[in-house]
């Protein structure tokens, strides 16, 4: 965006909030937890699109990183569509001048969408297409994912040092 | 504590019913309840349209006023789509401020509108830069039996369809119909148990975890899905949905909107 965004809650953070919410809630494992709220906060230092999908993925990293049980981590990606052509995650000024743009969050594990949006035009086709690509794009987030938990603990238990 | 026990209860019937293939009003997993639809029932607004969908009804107005463009379409005119859950239409809605509910009701209904291009928005600016024609879509929810997305999109297409721009009383001159392209309709199905629900009642919606809304148009392309709840989605329950929702919006099109 490069008009200033104003300070403060809006109707599309509302939004995006809870789409994140949601997009998380299926694998944690909030029955360790009742009568407790498990606030996350996804501050947006720079936008360039794909700011909903980036936050789901460090959000669930962070989750996993305080130590909260969790069924899987989830990843999230946006395809969308560029004069009539389907690709993945969207820049700030491809998402303005692209036809269509839907961010998905999934479970690598199971394959499971926690999250699905789409706006802009697409056909039936496309959207299968772009689901697809999505999907797999997902994967491969989940791999970084992983290794950066992986990394994360390996060092700080000294794994192989000291 | 009283209602989430009743809640449970509840819950159990409907998951009980669709196990063995059955809905809590005895409709087919693919049947909407029915549908009314009620144009120019506010005669101040320059469009309306009481939608009622089996007990979940809703009232949508639309008014023009001129006003000034956003920076980054300064020759466009601009939709703005509010929506009201009023008290009076569920024990769970509260006055206030908008929640994240009335929010996303309103976003998702706006987002099929503007993802079809149904309203031709540079037909709509007065003088490039200065003064457009502003669109406020104005949605209230009077009864909630569930769904009510389907309602709010099918009511804010129904009012569009048959606007006349009000320009006399602006001391302006031009087109005096609401250039339309589209007739984007919602269709809203939720996931029960492995089984796809069409058009859910409120209990079904509470008893589901996830929902999803798929906005086609008259040419079958998509303009807008939302994805809403706390569960997931398997791909071939998300594939079962579109083709649903592409279908059914082609049957509501066809009977409520030209008709």
């Amino acid at each position: 965006m490069d008009d200033r965004k104003r300070p403060g809650p809006d109707r599309r953070s509302v939004e995006i909030s809870k789409v994140s919410r949601e997009a998380l809630d299926p694998v944690i494992m909030r029955e360790f937890y009742p009568k407790t709220a498990i606030e996350v906060y996804v501050e947006i230092l720079q936008s360039d699109a794909g700011t909903r999908t980036a936050g789901i993925n460090a959000a669930s990293v962070a989750l996993a990183d305080a130590g909260i049980p969790m069924k899987d981590l989830v990843s999230s990606v946006a395809v969308g569509k560029i004069d009539g052509e389907v690709v993945l995650d969207l820049d700030a000024m491809e998402d303005n001048h692209g036809e269509a743009d839907m961010p998905i969050a999934m479970v690598a594990r199971t394959n499971t969408i926690t999250a699905l949006q789409m706006d802009g035009r697409l056909t039936k086709e496309e959207f299968e297409r772009g689901l697809k690509l999505a999907m797999s794009a997902c994967h491969q987030i989940y791999e970084l994912q992983r290794t950066a938990l992986i990394d994360r603990y390996s060092e700080s238990v000294g794994v192989g040092g000291e | 504590m009283g209602l989430e026990i009743m809640d449970d209860i509840r819950k159990d019937y409907v998951y009980d019913l669709v196990k063995s293939g059955q809905r809590v009003d005895g409709r087919g997993f693919r049947e909407y309840r029915e549908i009314s639809v009620e144009r120019d029932v506010i005669k101040r607004a320059e469009g309306s349209a009481r939608v009622k969908i089996g007990n979940t009804e809703v009232l949508v107005g639309v008014k023009l006023d001129p006003g000034e463009p956003f920076s980054d379409a300064p020759d466009k005119g601009v939709i703005i789509t509010n929506a009201e859950l009023v008290p009076l239409a569920s024990p769970e809605f509260e006055s206030g401020p908008p929640n994240e509910n009335s929010v996303q009701l309103a976003r998702v209904v706006d987002r099929g509108i503007r993802g079809s291009e149904a309203i031709d928005l540079e037909k709509l600016c007065i003088e490039e830069g200065e003064k457009v024609w502003i669109v406020f879509i104005d949605i209230h929810v009077l009864d909630n039996d569930g769904n009510l997305v389907d309602a709010a999109a099918l009511g804010a297409i129904a009012s569009l369809l048959n606007i006349r721009i009000p320009n006399e009383r602006y001391g302006l001159t031009g087109e005096n119909t609401l250039p339309m392209r589209d007739t984007p309709v919602a269709v809203t199905a939720v996931e029960i148990d492995g089984n796809i629900l069409v058009d859910p009642n409120f209990n079904e919606e509470n008893a589901a975890t996830s929902r999803l809304t798929v906005i086609s148009n008259a040419d079958g392309t998509l303009s807008g899905m939302q994805k809403s709840g706390s569960g997931g989605l398997k791909e071939e329950e998300i594939a079962e949905v579109v083709e649903i929702g592409i279908e059914k919006a082609g049957e509501i099109r066809e009977k409520y909107l030209f008709s």
